[in-house]
């Protein structure tokens, strides 16, 4: 994406900013009978990092589904720096500067990570329909080698995904997340299955994120969530139990019961 | 970082030293092929084998890159060889209108293109054995729509003496001109669809085939560009089916009839639906089996009637024996000699 490009991208975007990144108000999504999130209202800033906890079926990535618009909300409304992006599809939200990882890693494993990482980098820019190849020096090609060695993949370049050790599909993962100008990324679960070393990374990757960009984590792992989140939302049983910076929350005695109490019975 | 840097410093060698002897030597049996084939091979063998190879490609592309398995391509090529009926010459003057033929051409291939885009906008909603289905249900439509049909598809007899314009004082339906014409249209989509294939667009809808969902979370309007991939294969199977009718030197019905559209896939799959050439090496076995087969039924003192039944078995060993046809046997036995040669390397001797 050129310069001129990437500013005119910014001041449409910035036109219809307000300081939130993510407003959702009241959204519920019921699956038949069952409210897998109920009357979630949540803010998110601009650049935040946000953390959020909660047990196996609290709803997470329920949340983040509607959110990127894998699904539409029962009610309410989801807003994306301003904009009311409730019934918008999914592509149209991310190309509002929306990215995602998945839990579970969905790449193309028919494609090399060159490829992956390319595609990801042309879906948010102009040029998606054009049939003529790129050429050696497209700029969207240098961009993918940059977010390839961001995640530190290089060596893998032309290695089809499918041959891919499972840390590095994660790695990959967050690649796409970071292809074009993203604003705000869901994480969801991106430090599930890694080695201590891995995981040491990944915290790396995160906090070396520009400040601009702000994220939602979902993360078991307490260790990580408490060092790259500055605020914390709880949820439980499809509502939000509890929001508050990591010390308020590590020291809540609520959640204390919630989430060690399981355990003694 | 330094590892990935000699993939880029490498000295690129030049377009045609990149392609493997293999290619130049088909290449040359194809160019030289009119010099000591008979006008037999050249017409019925090779032309209808260039011809069928093409309208399988597109399905080729649909399935292979989109994912796509689409039975509305024989149908579709059916449309632009009536559409050159209609608007072009035939027979039949009191439906067809005579326009030249730089008018029809373009006409015929943009109403196919058409028809198989709108197929597609409903087909691309469904997924797996409901699109084979629902494009099923269209091809079939089509085919008793045009039997039906005496206004505009001139019903169960449909339009007989449709021959290619004679340019350039050339009679285009002669063995050899018709042999270079088809050639040259089956290389030139060849060529397009390998070249789309590493496009954006070509990308992009193989990151659908694969995940679907992650590339509308990258941006991609996934809908629109399964329809898309409709519209370029339609293009293609168009330009097939108007040499289909120009050899036949007729369009009708049957053309497009259920048997026909069910060959199609047949052709693909045996052929291999990985890579552009597998649906012209499908499409030769294909039609080496139709064209010969009642002679070896013959020569065994069997009827010749039977010659569907050596088809069968035919596809049936193929499939049975590499369900990624022709190619992926030939993928498998060069994987097979490469780890016998060099087993450190895996690099061909």
């Amino acid at each position: 994406m050129s310069l001129t490009e990437q500013t005119g991208a910014a001041e449409r975007l910035g036109s219809v900013s307000s300081g939130n990144a993510l407003e959702l108000r009241g959204v519920t999504k019921m699956f038949g009978a069952l409210a897998a999130i109920r009357d979630i209202t949540l803010t998110v800033g601009s650049g935040e990092r946000r953390a959020v906890l909660g047990s196996n079926g609290a709803g997470k990535t329920t949340l983040f589904n509607c959110v990127t618009g894998d699904f539409l909300p029962t009610s309410g409304t989801i807003r994306l720096f301003g904009e009311d992006v409730t019934r918008f599809p999914a592509h149209e939200r991310i190309r509002r500067g929306l990215r995602r990882t998945y839990q579970i890693s969905l790449l193309f494993n028919g494609l090399t990570v060159a490829d992956n990482v390319y595609l990801a980098c042309r879906g948010v820019s102009r040029g998606r329909f054009s049939f003529l190849r790129p050429r050696e020096n497209d700029t969207l090609l240098g961009r993918a080698d940059e977010l390839i060695e961001a995640v530190h993949l290089a060596p893998w370049c032309d290695t089809s995904v499918a041959n891919l050790s499972y840390g590095q599909q994660r790695q990959l993962e967050i690649a796409l997340a970071l292809a074009g100008a993203p604003r705000i990324i869901l994480f969801d679960e991106p430090a599930a299955g890694l080695s201590p070393t891995e995981r040491a990374e990944l915290v790396s990757i995160l906090n070396g994120l520009p400040g601009h960009i702000g994220y939602i984590i979902i993360e078991h792992d307490m260790d990580v969530a408490l060092r790259v989140a500055e605020s914390v939302t709880m949820m439980h049983n499809g509502m939000i139990f509890k929001e508050g910076t990591p010390e308020e929350i590590e020291n809540d005695q609520e959640v204390q019961e919630l989430y060690l109490g399981d355990g003694h019975g | 970082m330094s590892i990935a840097e000699p993939r880029k410093a490498a000295v690129q060698p030049m377009w045609f030293e990149k392609i493997p002897a293999g290619w130049w030597a088909l290449v040359l049996i194809l160019l030289t092929m009119p010099a000591w084939a008979n006008d037999f091979v050249l017409f019925q063998v090779m032309g209808w084998t260039f011809i069928l190879g093409m309208i399988a490609l597109s399905l080729m592309f649909l399935a292979g890159y989109g994912g796509m398995v689409s039975l509305i391509q024989m149908s579709v090529a059916a449309m632009a060889g009536y559409m050159v009926a209609i608007f072009g010459n035939s027979g039949m003057g009191e439906i067809s209108m005579g326009l030249p033929w730089w008018l029809y051409l373009p006409i015929a291939v943009a109403i196919a293109a058409l028809f198989g885009t709108l197929v597609g906008a409903l087909a691309v909603r469904t997924e797996g054995i409901y699109t084979i289905m629902i494009t099923l249900a269209i091809a079939a439509a089509f085919f008793y729509f045009t039997r039906q049909n005496y206004t505009i598809f001139n019903g169960y007899s449909g339009f007989n003496l449709v021959v290619p314009p004679p340019l350039f004082g050339v009679d285009w339906r002669a063995p050899m001109p018709f042999y270079y014409l088809t050639l040259g249209c089956a290389a030139i989509c060849y060529l397009v669809v390998v070249y789309v294939s590493r496009s954006p667009f070509g990308l992009s809808l193989q990151g659908v085939r694969d995940n679907p969902r992650r590339m509308a979370a990258l941006g991609f309007n996934v809908t629109a560009h399964r329809v898309a991939a409709y519209t370029f294969a339609s293009v293609i199977a168009a330009i097939g089916g108007i040499l289909l009718a120009w050899q036949n030197a007729q369009i009708a019905p049957g053309t497009a009839g259920i048997p026909a559209v069910i060959d199609i896939l047949v052709i693909a799959v045996v052929g291999g639906i990985t890579r552009p050439i597998g649906p012209f090496i499908g499409a030769l076995i294909y039609v080496l089996l139709r064209t010969f087969s009642p002679d070896v039924l013959l020569a065994f003192g069997l009827s010749g009637e039977r010659f569907k039944l050596l088809i069968g078995l035919g596809f049936l060993a193929i499939v049975f024996f590499s369900p990624d046809g022709v190619l992926g046997l030939w993928e498998r036995w060069r994987n097979r000699r490469a780890r016998g040669q060099d087993p450190l390397t895996g690099e061909d001797p």
